[in-house]
């Protein structure tokens, strides 16, 4: 059995200007001590969904579907038992890693807190584990360190410290919304480490949002891009990256400036602007910008299998697997 | 070589911050920008990087005269500017404009796209008809890449790229020499940030503008410059031609940074060597004595403490601010 | 140029010439708002029959009705439609008369505050520094003086004047508004798009009245609502220490203090003013209300 089994996920939320569906009808699965790397711009649904699965939506937002976690539906799951999941069977590292923590508390007895709560440790032995869990995410100096407020932190070891704290339960489940947007790229790099030697020595699932696609290249084992509250596609990882199949994909690859492709005279773009959700077309929401356009485009094109092994969902099956010139 | 057109020498911008307790105030200066040299040719683009804290953006706006120069010289088309008087920075600013990081934030909410992009023409041709106005925000918004009948939309109505392009057309309408781009991409998404960077380009090549283009991505600076320079805490570590830079990075810290670039391509992303920087960033409240950089730096040795490195030639337009380079 | 022409336009763009500025969606939201509209509309009507009610009705504010020297109840013969106070003036004409009294007072008042605060606040905000260090310890020490010590100064000086209220509370409901407009300002000042004014050569005087002004208007419109009845409730204050508006003339704060001290007798001598005054006094919160619902940038 998959540890995560998203079946038919839909949010939708209510705005002054009318219901908008920021995710559409969204399936996958995720096995134990994989990594699921989900890719998608802003307003993709990416966030979205996992804010659902675990019960974070806002007011103003509503889920229906199935979010099977080791069998228990999450979006039917009362408050309780999601509390006993949120933060020990699975937790989340966001993006935002400043008002994360609370900013009046020593992130040590932040991070204590949470072995006590969940754990039931007395006060002297969370307080080692804490310790010795912010030495393991590379923290120099952890005993000092934990009796210091968030803001004495760099934005770096605010993210780290972030990781430890959701790696304290050792969860089976572990959610990083863009956990290095905000950092510098040789922060992101430690980072990253981090999170990759988690999922291999300890066998976490580790789901890695991101838009950054050369963040995924490295960590993910299956990939799924989005747009506009779908998965356009869904396969592994070295399939995504050398014989992508949905147009998006390849054009989100062609247009990423890389440090290894050959510089020609300009990029290649995709055109026009990325959608807006409360007007999206009727078909397929990438048409308006694809240039492989057809009539059936008018159509929502189901996700069904691609060649390769993968699922896409674009009902042309003629377009060549193209990749960045590299 | 042509005359520079901007030539910056030695530019120190400190700033004070107050340090002391409550009662008894201490000032000590933090060094944002602390002793960058560098020239700029017509018609040439230099590309800025480094990671937050290192100065660039603070680079950029002493360039501007948007903040105050502690010391140093920042020459444009051979006059000195730090020693001129509010009036003539201004007329100066009509050849150098800037182009925003977040394409929202820099425009005026309560404003028109049109009016947006007209400013710069009303601040400095007040003699202008309004119809020749029209005419020219007309002509520049379809150049940039909008519709010319969005003049009377104000900026929630547009989408982040589109944000970025009327950005672009207000530092371009005065048709200056100099565009000042601070991380003009970062904000935007991956499938608009192409766009931009081609505009960008194509805009450099028919105004034959200048640009210092200010990023933190290698990746994205490497597309655009034909020069760049690496800083780390308000100093230069490296600077030399794009060529030269990304073939054969003589700093440590250079080495560190593009090594740390993650690369769409799973078999090189993964199999790829790494140079971990120990450490955090030192305070520029209090930088390291001698190289800024021996406290994280792989090969740092004694001498690294006691000497600041000098600027050094490793190749022909490739200079490199580190004692140990040649290892 | 090919890659720039790529750009294909979003659809919804391209619809519409004629854009929507955020007053128009904050005025569409405010009309979506029933309370704020009705409150308009209350409004609305208490000014119309406030200046054009005096002219309909037979008898004026300041005419003692001789035949009857005394509260007269209400009675449609005699066209006092609301009956009369104490010495038999109609009370309906004197309460829609005081309204007319307070409604300017509320106006001009707060107009003056408005004026000073906005262009002070603008100012000490924007330039910061030493400026907004002697205007703002200036607004504090005018914090200090007493309201009540201040207009009988004034008083004194240049006699009792019915303009002279008009300066005296504005001249004390600036200084909140000034604060107000001062910490916009400040927040403003950081956005990028006042360096991108600065860099594309733009004066001071063009920065604060193009970009910062139109900035902080919105929460400086929510305050006014909020001022307006403050500057009311001051006028019967004032008016009650025998500072504000003198016999014949009233405002409604006059004549809630006179009806307060006939309630046992004539309650109606209080209830109607009051009932004005109240309404008045909810509207305008309401209106307050949803308009910093509407201005919210957040919604945006």
């Amino acid at each position: 059995m998959a540890l995560l089994d998203v079946r038919n996920l839909n949010v939708r939320f209510e705005t002054p200007d009318g219901a908008v569906e920021a995710v559409s009808d969204l399936s996958f699965t995720l096995e134990k001590g994989e990594c699921l790397g989900i890719v998608g711009e802003s307003g993709s649904g990416k966030s979205q969904t996992f804010m659902a699965a675990m019960g974070l939506l806002a007011d103003n937002g509503k889920a229906s579907g199935e979010v099977l976690f080791d069998g228990v539906n999450l979006l039917t799951a009362g408050e309780k038992t999601l509390n006993t999941i949120r933060g020990n069977k699975a937790s989340m590292v966001f993006q935002d890693h400043m008002t994360s923590l609370t900013p009046h508390m020593r992130v040590g007895r932040q991070l204590t807190e949470v072995l006590v709560r969940h754990r039931g440790m007395d006060a002297a032995t969370a307080r080692d584990a804490v310790i010795a869990m912010l030495k393991r995410v590379q923290i120099p100096e952890p005993a000092r360190r934990a009796e210091m407020y968030p803001h004495e932190l760099s934005g770096g070891l605010r993210q780290r410290v972030m990781i430890a704290m959701s790696l304290l339960c050792s969860p089976a489940l572990l959610i990083a919304d863009e956990p290095t947007t905000a950092l510098d790229v040789t922060v992101q790099a430690l980072i990253l480490d981090l999170i990759r030697e988690v999922k291999e020595k300890e066998h976490t699932s580790v789901i890695m949002i991101t838009h950054d696609l050369g963040v995924v290249a490295g960590i993910a084992d299956r990939v799924a891009v989005m747009y506009a509250g779908r998965i356009v596609e869904l396969g592994d990882v070295n399939q995504i990256f050398t014989a992508p199949q949905h147009p998006y994909t390849q054009g989100l690859l062609a247009c990423t400036p890389r440090l290894d492709d050959v510089l020609g005279k300009s990029l290649k773009t995709i055109p026009g602007q990325p959608p807006n959700l409360q007007r999206l077309p009727p078909g397929c929401a990438f048409a308006p910008r694809c240039t492989y356009r057809i009539a059936a485009c008018a159509a929502r094109p189901p996700l069904r299998p691609a060649a390769g092994g993968g699922l896409k969902a674009c009902v042309r099956d003629d377009i060549q697997p193209v990749r960045a010139a590299s | 070589m042509t005359a520079p057109l901007l030539s910056i020498r030695d530019l120190k911008v400190h700033f004070p911050v107050r340090t002391g307790r409550v009662i008894v105030a201490k000032y000590q200066s933090l060094r944002a920008v602390d002793g960058v040299s560098f020239d700029l040719a017509p018609g040439e683009t230099l590309g800025i990087v480094g990671e937050s804290g290192c100065g660039k953006t603070t680079l950029g706006r002493a360039v501007l005269q948007l903040l105050p120069v502690t010391s140093g010289a920042v020459t444009w088309l051979g006059r000195e500017m730090t020693s001129l008087d509010a009036a003539a920075v201004k007329a100066a600013r009509e050849n150098m404009q800037i182009v925003f990081q977040d394409p929202l934030a820099s425009l005026d909410p309560r404003m028109t796209a049109g009016d947006i992009i007209a400013e710069p023409l009303r601040n400095y041709h007040p003699e202008l008809s309004r119809a020749e106005i029209a005419r020219r925000v007309g002509e520049l918004m379809e150049q940039v890449g909008l519709l010319p009948g969005m003049v009377n939309r104000y900026p929630h109505e547009f989408s982040g790229g589109q944000c970025q392009r009327i950005g672009i057309a207000r530092a371009m309408i005065l048709k200056p020499k100099l565009v000042i781009c601070d991380e003009p991409v970062s904000a935007l998404d991956v499938s608009v940030r192409a766009q931009v960077i081609n505009l960008l380009k194509d805009l450099q090549k028919t105004f034959g503008l200048s640009m210092l283009f200010i990023s933190h991505d290698l990746a994205v600076v490497r597309h655009i410059s034909d020069r760049v320079l690496v800083l780390y805490l308000g100093k230069v570590m490296e600077l030399a031609t794009r060529e030269s830079l990304y073939q054969a990075p003589r700093h440590p810290y250079t080495q560190a940074l593009m090594s740390a670039v993650p690369i769409p391509d799973p078999a090189k992303e993964r199999a790829k060597p790494r140079i971990i920087l120990a450490g955090d960033l030192p305070s520029p409240l209090n930088p390291p004595s001698g190289c800024v950089f021996r406290t994280r730096c792989p090969n740092a040795t004694a001498v690294c403490a006691e000497k600041e490195p000098v600027r050094e030639s490793s190749a022909p337009g490739h200079d490199v601010w580190c004692h140990h380079w040649r290892e | 140029m090919s890659e720039i022409n790529m750009a294909v336009p979003d659809q919804a763009i391209s619809d519409a010439v004629e854009g929507r500025s955020l007053w128009q969606d904050a005025w569409r939201r405010l009309m979506r708002n029933k309370a704020a509209v009705a409150s308009l509309v209350v409004l609305g009507l208490i000014a119309l029959v406030s200046v054009f009610g005096p002219y309909a009705l037979a008898w004026s504010y300041d005419q003692i009705d001789w035949d009857h020297v005394e509260a007269v109840p209400p009675s449609w013969a005699l066209k006092h439609y609301l009956g009369t106070d104490s010495v038999g003036r109609d009370l309906l004409a004197r309460t829609l008369f005081g309204g007319r009294v307070s409604l300017t007072v509320g106006l001009l008042a707060t107009s003056v505050a408005l004026l000073i605060g906005v262009t002070v606040g603008a100012i000490a905000g924007y330039l910061g520094g030493k400026v907004d260090q002697v205007l703002m310890r200036f607004v504090d020490l005018m914090y200090s003086v007493p309201l009540t010590f201040f207009v009988i100064i004034l008083m004194v000086l240049f006699g009792r004047n019915f303009i002279l209220m008009f300066l005296a509370i504005g001249s004390v409901e600036w200084l909140t508004m000034a604060r107000i407009v001062r910490g916009q300002t400040l927040t403003l000042k950081h956005r990028e798009f006042m360096e991108a004014a600065r860099a594309s050569g733009g004066s001071t005087a063009g920065i604060l009245l193009r970009h910062v002004v139109p900035n902080v208007l919105g929460v400086v419109i929510v305050y006014v609502t909020l001022t307006i009845p403050q500057v009311i409730l001051l006028e019967s204050f004032l008016s009650f220490l025998g500072l504000g508006v003198q016999e014949p003339m009233t405002s409604w704060g006059v004549l809630i203090n006179e009806g307060a001290a006939e309630l046992e007798i004539t309650p109606r001598t209080l209830i109607v003013p009051a009932v004005f005054m109240t309404a008045t006094l909810f509207c305008l919160n309401f209106l307050g209300d949803g308009l910093r619902d509407a201005l919210d940038p957040k919604d945006r």
